[in-house]
C-alpha cells in the first residue's frame, strides 16, 4: 500500500470502519467502474443507434411539414407518447434476458448483487435517454427552443426512465424471456392504449356524478399521461389539452400541476426500481 | 476449506440437493459428477451464491457463505457457456474484472492470458467469438486473480486439445500450490489425470464422495471412468433390489 500524505490521511475515526462499512464505502466506486463498459456496450447496440437515428427523423420530419412549431410539436408529442414507452420497455427487458449469463458471471465475482443490477439499469437507462436527447432535443432546439420544447425533451426523458425501471422488474421477476417480453408488451399496450379507452368508458358509466378528483387520481395512475398533460400545461395549448389536462390546470394551475406530474412519475421510477432491486437480491441465478 | 453440512435446495416439489455434506479441502481437485438434473450446477451455484439454499449451511475457511459476498474473492468462477455483452471486447471484458477485483487480490495471475494468447484477440468484440475462444477467455477470467478455490464448469468443453491440454496442467499446477479446484464433466476420461477426489450426486443426494485410489481399489478399476460406472451400476442394483 502506498503511504498517504498527511494531507490525504483521514481521521482515526473514519479509519476504524466495520467491514461491512467499509465495503459499503467502496460501492459507489466499483458501480461506477462497470457502468462504463456496459453503457459502452449498449451504446454500440444496432437497436439504440437506430432508435436514435429514427427520432430524428420523425422528429424533423414533423417539425418541418407542419405550418407552424407549436402545430409540430403536437403532433410529435402523440407520437413519442407511443414510441418512447414502446421502445424504453422492450429494448431494456430483451437485453436483460440476453445478458443473463454475463449477469450470472458477474454475481460470481465479489461484488454486491445491488452494484451489478445498479450498474446493467444505469448503462440501459443512460443509453436510452441519450437516444431521446439526441434523437428529440436536436431538432427542438433547431425548431422550437421553448419551454414547450423543453418540457417535451424532458417529459420523453421521464417515461424512459419509468419503462426501463418497469422493464427491469419485470426482466428480474419473470424468468422465461418470452414471457417477460410479453408481459412487457401487455404493459406498453394497457398504458398507451388500453388506459384512456377504459377511463372514458368510467366516465360515461359515471357520467351523472361529479368526477373530476377521481379522475385526476386516475391520471396519475398512468404516467403516460402524467408525461402529456406535463407537456400541455408548458404549451399552454387548451385546445389541445383534452378532459384531464384541463382538469389538472383548473385543479393545480401550470406550475403545481408539472410538480405534481414531475413528482407522481418519479415515484412511477422508484417504485419500480425498488422492487426489481429487492427481488435480485433474493434471486435464484 | 470448503465445508458443506446439509445443504438442501428445492425447486418447486423437485429436490435439487437433499441433505449433501462434504468437507473439500486445498490440495484436491474434486470432480463432480452425475446424470443430467442431478444437482451439480445447484451445488456449484450454491457455492458461488447465485442459488440460496433452503436450508443447510456453507462455509469457507470458516467465513459463512451465506452471509456476504466478499468471501467470492476467494473464488475463480468458469462457467459452462460463456455468453458476453456482444459489443464488449474481450481486452474490455479483461480491464473490467481486473478493476473490480484487483483491490480484492494480492497478485494478478496472466499466465492463462499468455497461454493462450488472448491478447492476440484482445480488440475482438464478444460476439465474434468462436466457442473456444470464449472458454479460453473464460478460463483466463477463473485463474487470473489467484484464487483460493477455482470452480470449473466442464471446462474442457469445447476446447481444442492443445487447448485443453494448457488448461489441465495450469489446474495441475494449482493443485500443486494448494488450491482447491471443483470442476464438473459429463467425460470423465478428461478429468481422469486431474482428480483426487470424485463426488458423485444422483437426483439431488451425494451417492459417492471417495479419493480416486480408494475408489479403483474398492471397484478393482484401472481407470476411473470404470470405477464410476461400476458404482453406479450397483447403486443402480442395489435400488432395484
Amino acid at each position: 500500500m502506498k503511504p498517504l500524505s498527511p494531507a490525504l490521511q483521514a481521521p482515526v475515526s473514519t479509519l476504524a470502519l466495520s467491514p461491512a462499512a467499509a465495503a459499503r464505502r467502496i460501492r459507489p466506486a466499483a458501480m461506477i467502474r462497470i457502468v462504463r463498459y456496459v453503457l459502452a456496450d449498449i451504446l454500440q447496440s444496432r437497436f439504440v443507434i437506430g432508435y436514435c437515428i429514427g427520432l430524428l427523423a420523425i422528429s424533423f420530419g414533423l417539425f418541418g411539414l407542419s405550418d407552424s412549431p407549436v402545430k409540430g410539436l403536437a403532433s410529435l408529442l402523440n407520437l413519442v407518447l407511443l414510441i418512447v414507452p414502446l421502445a424504453s420497455l422492450m429494448f431494456p427487458a430483451i437485453h436483460l434476458y440476453h445478458a443473463s449469463e454475463f449477469i450470472e458471471l458477474m454475481a460470481a465475482q465479489p461484488l454486491r448483487r445491488s452494484v451489478i443490477l445498479g450498474s446493467e439499469y444505469l448503462g440501459l437507462v443512460l443509453a436510452m435517454t441519450a437516444a431521446v436527447l439526441i434523437g428529440i432535443g436536436i431538432p427542438v432546439a433547431i425548431y422550437l427552443p421553448e419551454p414547450g420544447g423543453w418540457a417535451l425533451c424532458l417529459a420523453a426523458a421521464g417515461l424512459t426512465w419509468v419503462g426501463t425501471s418497469l422493464a427491469l422488474l419485470v426482466a428480474v421477476s419473470a424468468r422465461d424471456k418470452a414471457r417477460g417480453i410479453g408481459i412487457v408488451l401487455l404493459i406498453w399496450l394497457y398504458f398507451a392504449l388500453l388506459y384512456d379507452a377504459l377511463v372514458l368508458l368510467l366516465m360515461f358509466a359515471f357520467a351523472d356524478y361529479p368526477m373530476e378528483q377521481p379522475m385526476l387520481l386516475l391520471m396519475a395512475l398512468n404516467p403516460i399521461d402524467l408525461a402529456r398533460v406535463a407537456v400541455m400545461l408548458q404549451l399552454d395549448l387548451a385546445a389541445l389539452m383534452g378532459y384531464t389536462g384541463a382538469l389538472f390546470r383548473e385543479f393545480l394551475g401550470a406550475g403545481p400541476g408539472i410538480a405534481a406530474a414531475g413528482g407522481m412519475t418519479l415515484l412511477w421510477i422508484l417504485l419500480p426500481l425498488g422492487l426489481a432491486f429487492r427481488r435480485f437480491s433474493r434471486k435464484d441465478l | 476449506m470448503l465445508r458443506i453440512d446439509q445443504l438442501t435446495k428445492r425447486f418447486g416439489r423437485q429436490y435439487a440437493l437433499d441433505q449433501v455434506s462434504a468437507t473439500l479441502e486445498a490440495g484436491q481437485a474434486v470432480s463432480l459428477i452425475g446424470p443430467n438434473g442431478s444437482g451439480k450446477t445447484t451445488l456449484i451455484k450454491c457455492v458461488l451464491g447465485l442459488v440460496r439454499p433452503d436450508s443447510g449451511t456453507l462455509s469457507l475457511r470458516g467465513e459463512d457463505l451465506r452471509l456476504g459476498w466478499e468471501y467470492r474473492r476467494h473464488i475463480g468462477y468458469m462457467p459452462q457457456t460463456g455468453r458476453f455483452p456482444d459489443h464488449m471486447r474481450v481486452g474490455q471484458l479483461l480491464d473490467m474484472l481486473r478493476e473490480v477485483r484487483r483491490s480484492t487480490c494480492d497478485r494478478l495471475d496472466e499466465d492463462l492470458i499468455g497461454a493462450f494468447q488472448i491478447a492476440r484477440f484482445a480488440h475482438k468484440p464478444m460476439r465474434t467469438l468462436s466457442g473456444g475462444m470464449r472458454q479460453k477467455v473464460s478460463a483466463s477470467i477463473a485463474f487470473l486473480f489467484d484464487p483460493a478455490v477455482l470452480i470449473l464448469d466442464e471446462p474442457t468443453a469445447g476446447l481444442d486439445p492443445p487447448a485443453a491440454e494448457i488448461l489441465k496442467e495450469k489446474v495441475l499446477a494449482e493443485k500443486a500450490k494448494g488450491k482447491l479446484i471443483l470442476m464438473t464433466s459429463h467425460l470423465l476420461s478428461d478429468l481422469e489425470e486431474l482428480t483426487t477426489e470424485v463426488m458423485y450426486l444422483h437426483e439431488g443426494q451425494l451417492r459417492l464422495f471417495l479419493p480416486v485410489g480408494q475408489l479403483k481399489s474398492e471397484t478393482g478399476e484401472s481407470t476411473l471412468q470404470r470405477a464410476v460406472a461400476r458404482i453406479m451400476r450397483d447403486s443402480l442394483n442395489a435400488a432395484a433390489a
